[in-house]
């Protein structure tokens, strides 16, 4: 279990993170997810004992990051944001000289790295630098694993890294959660966040929502549609147009539209949009994800 | 009409072959989305068709200009941003303007009024003589793409442009991206998000160092009956993982 | 205790993977030293003197006598007033002039002290200080076998005048400078540099929540080094010695502790540069330009310290590269020993603790 209350940070004149509370579950995959300087990597410095809090308190699984720094920093994994690790070293220099800084060797704790380490065991040899970014980020795991942490925390691994083997770091973190890991990750991929437990969604050091994934979906306030046509340039540019609409934005395939109120009639919009040229219309009711709310919530933040 | 005409790329770093016979084009004025797992051989390919590095064999233009000859003609003629380098942080934008504006060749006269053009396109105006330093990231990248279009260049590449940016911000982008497209400006893109390869005319995927697919979005879904470009990505880049 | 051993086993690797680093530590030093050390003409043999003796005496033919046998000299000329001094040096006709004072025998008798003028040609600095160096070395060896031979000690002084070149480097000067210029390349610059690096990688965040003592960190990254420099004292010496024939008079242990504890300050100066950089960039720029820069300009390698003005004189006070070449040369050349040289190594002992207890409030254990 780890506590957060009332956690204040500031850079000078930038506030990184203000006032934040909140907690987070034993064995559970926590997602914080938000776009670059939200506040994510301050957040996990000031878990991770590396940085100290201006105000506020920090406990994981009972140890205040401040006071008992050293016992946190005994139980905590931590993959850092631009981990990556020692290029001119090999896979197993690498691992082998984490293990030993933990006190511990590869073998002792085999079992909770074997599945990622088994993938990279060809490449041993291999100097780091050399290895794909896969492999690197698979590396790095197995390295902030090496001590079988209670907790794991990641920043960003996943920034910059392809759509699959995205899936597959997901699918690693996973297996570790049935371990018994208390695992904190942070992602600006918004599509991530359905893949935890619960998410913290982060804008100017701010937490707009905590929850499952299922429920901020539940709770978005709003009416959406989905609409389709041949030019989505001009279609995009009439819907912003159109009196009633509230956002406007393409959305992977189609374009999201919100409304400023709820009962919009749709085949009003539709008349709308054909009056306005454009041709093959398609609309119908959206499912909003978690990147719907995340842009709804930093637009009701904006008004307050 | 094609802009850019690619015809048996090969590049080789020694024993490694990085780009494998690749084939494609480019029409005029379409966003052109270039996808693939790291180390697929998209940099590369990127890396050639900007004139920064000669291919192993094969016949390409860009603009009109040929790869192997004229890579000082097929520089002005094109527009580079990415996510790692935009701007200069100890500059104003202003400054990084006239920077830019001079290094392509424009006159005073025609920065200048440039400037105010693409700074009231962005509602910026007033932040003229801001340090870019001082400027969130997605504003940056908005100004970064304008200036990569200052000189009006035919082509714009872009190297995974919206890596870490806001949602909002990331659409307001893609905005800028479909405006300079229906103005007749090709763009080419790569990116990590998948959605975003959904707003591009065509996508290519690469997989280690060849082209497995090349088609509108919503042909690939059809093809490899995917609901989303997501699955498309991971079918092709991971073939032997089944859901 | 394995934690540690791991991690300076780390460090080599770092070191032998990289070719570059190599030929930084190994490479310049043994380069700096050939090249200076080619630059001395070791082979002087019957060179040419003239002897402006005004005493005309049995001491002073005694001493001339000395001179002419010992193979190293060749009577030119016998002047006969002072004026003829700078005639027969701008003729080129010899390399050195010496002069006894008038009186020279009465007064050693009666006020137990004499004086002798040694003129050198110093437009060839190297040749004319080794000519000074034999000169002396024969009249204090005279003044040795005379003192044996009284009960009352008598001095004889020889003033050296450096004809042509009065600010003259001295070939002696070069190991001293090299050395210390060497051992704040490889300790400085490279700990701060190689500490710097785990900062940029990220992989410092990582190790500073392991549980390896900050302490370990800073140890593990400067031990390696620590040995390289040391190998390198002893390369410099043995070069400098057996291919040059440098003397070492003085005491080769109190030399080598001298060369430790300068090693010591490089080192801990390498790490309070890491504690105030965040870049590799940031620790090679104050490494070069804030260490290197004043370290060979002000102290007294490339310019004699005595000739600077005020300011940049007592700025030199705060360079310990002076503090080291003052000892090393002293010990190498003068033969002191350590009560010689105890003040000077109590400032490098005082800046080593000052350098050390400033890193070790600005290392953080946090970022």
């Amino acid at each position: 279990m780890i506590t957060v209350s009332n956690i204040s940070k500031q850079y000078e004149s930038v506030k990184a993170l203000t006032n934040i509370s909140f907690s987070i579950n034993d064995n559970e995959i926590f997602g914080l997810i938000g776009p670059d300087g939200a506040g994510k990597t301050t957040f996990m410095r000031l878990l991770t004992t590396m940085l100290l809090p201006d105000n506020g308190l920090i406990e994981a699984n009972g140890f205040n990051t401040v006071s008992d720094y050293k016992k946190v920093r005994n139980i905590i994994g931590y993959m850092p944001g631009r981990f990556s690790l020692y290029q001119d070293l090999t896979v197993e220099e690498n691992l082998n000289f984490f293990a030993s800084v933990f006190n511990t060797t590869i073998e002792q704790n085999y079992d909770l790295i074997a599945n990622i380490y088994k993938q990279i065991e060809p490449f041993k040899n291999r100097v780091a630098g050399k290895l794909s970014g896969g492999m690197k980020q698979k590396l790095a795991l197995s390295c902030a694993l090496i001590h079988k942490p209670e907790i794991l925390v990641l920043d960003e691994p996943t920034t910059g890294v392809d759509a699959v083997s995205r899936m597959e770091f997901w699918q690693m973190l996973k297996r570790l959660k049935m371990k018994g890991i208390t695992i904190i990750v942070s992602t600006p991929y918004m599509d991530e966040a359905s893949l935890c437990d619960r998410v913290a969604l982060i804008q100017n050091g701010q937490i707009l929502k905590i929850d499952t994934p299922e429920n901020i979906i539940k709770s978005y306030p709003k009416y959406l549609i989905a609409v389709n046509a041949k030019n989505k340039y001009k279609l995009i540019h009439d819907l912003r147009k159109y009196k009633n609409s509230s956002s406007v934005f393409a959305f992977g395939s189609s374009v999201h539209v919100t409304f400023k109120n709820n009962n919009t009639d749709i085949d009003e919009l539709k008349n709308f949009l054909i009056s306005e040229g454009n041709v093959e219309i398609d609309i119908n009711i959206a499912q909003p994800d978690i990147e719907d709310c995340f842009m709804e919530l930093m637009k009701a933040e904006k008004n307050e | 009409m094609n802009i850019i005409t690619v015809k048996n790329l090969v590049k080789k770093f020694g024993s490694f072959t990085a780009n494998d016979n690749l084939n494609f084009e480019v029409r005029k004025g379409e966003i052109f989305g270039f996808l693939g797992a790291n180390g697929a051989g998209k940099t590369t390919a990127i890396r050639i068709l900007c004139g920064l590095s000669t291919p192993t064999s094969g016949e390409i233009s860009v603009a009109g200009y040929n790869v192997y000859t004229q890579t000082e003609e097929l520089k002005k003629n094109i527009g580079y941003m990415s996510q790692k380098f935009s701007l200069y942080e100890d500059l104003t934008i202003y400054e990084n303007i006239e920077l830019y504006g001079g290094i392509y060749g424009l006159g005073l006269k025609k920065i200048k009024h440039r400037t105010t053009e693409l700074l009231s396109n962005l509602k910026m105006y007033e932040l003229k003589d801001t340090l870019i330093g001082k400027l969130p990231l997605g504003w940056k990248q908005k100004l970064a793409f304008s200036v990569a279009m200052l000189h009006e260049p035919a082509i714009v590449f872009l190297d995974e442009p919206t890596g870490g940016v806001d949602p909002v911000t990331r659409r307001q982008f893609w905005d800028l991206i479909y405006e300079a497209s229906n103005s007749g400006v090709t763009i080419f893109v790569t990116t990590h998000y998948m959605d975003e390869a959904e707003y591009c005319d065509r996508v290519t995927i690469m997989n280690n160092g060849i082209i497995e697919a090349l088609d509108t979005p919503n042909n690939l879904k059809e093809k490899y009956s995917a609901k989303n470009m997501n699955e498309v990505f991971i079918k092709i880049a991971r073939p032997n993982i089944t859901h | 205790m394995k934690k540690f051993l791991s991690f300076i086993k780390k460090e080599f690797l770092h070191i032998f993977r990289d070719v570059r680093t190599l030929i930084i530590i190994f490479g310049i030093p043994i380069a700096e030293i050939l090249i200076f050390g080619f630059a001395i003409n070791t082979d002087i043999k019957d060179a040419r003197i003239a002897i402006l003796d005004l005493s005309k005496d049995a001491t002073t033919q005694q001493i001339t006598n000395k001179l002419l046998s010992s193979g190293y000299f060749m009577l030119e000329t016998h002047l006969q007033t002072s004026d003829q001094i700078e005639e027969i040096f701008r003729a080129g006709r010899v390399k050195e002039v010496i002069v006894f004072e008038q009186n020279f025998a009465k007064r050693l008798e009666a006020e137990g002290k004499a004086d002798i003028q040694l003129i050198l040609d110093a437009s060839e600095p190297n040749t004319a200080n080794i000519l000074q160096g034999y000169t002396s070395n024969i009249i204090y060896t005279y003044v040795n076998e005379l003192n044996n031979l009284l009960p009352q000690n008598i001095v004889i002084n020889s003033t050296v005048r450096m004809q042509y070149n009065p600010g003259m480097k001295s070939v002696f000067m070069f190991v001293p400078g090299t050395m210390a210029i060497i051992l704040i390349l490889i300790s400085a610059l490279m700990t701060s540099v190689t500490i710097t690096r785990e900062k940029e990688l990220g992989t410092m965040e990582v190790l500073l929540v392991s549980p390896l003592h900050p302490t370990h960190i800073i140890l593990g990254k400067v031990t390696p080094y620590l040995v390289l420099s040391f190998i390198n004292v002893i390369s410099i010496l043995g070069l400098a010695y057996f291919v040059f024939g440098l003397p070492i008079k003085g005491n080769l242990f109190l030399l080598i502790a001298e060369c430790l504890l300068f090693i010591f300050l490089s080192l801990s100066l390498g790490i309070l540069i890491s504690t105030v950089s965040k870049t590799m960039q940031q620790a090679m720029l104050i490494s070069m330009i804030g260490l290197m820069m004043p370290s060979m300009l002000l102290s007294g390698f490339i310019f004699p310290v005595e000739n600077m003005p005020d300011i940049l004189y007592y700025i030199s006070f705060a360079m310990p590269p002076r503090w080291f070449i003052e000892i090393v040369k002293d010990i190498m050349i003068k033969g002191s020993g350590l009560q010689m040289v105890w003040e000077e190594t109590l400032i490098l002992i005082g800046m080593t603790l000052f350098f050390i207890a400033m890193s070790i409030r600005k290392f953080k254990i946090r970022l």
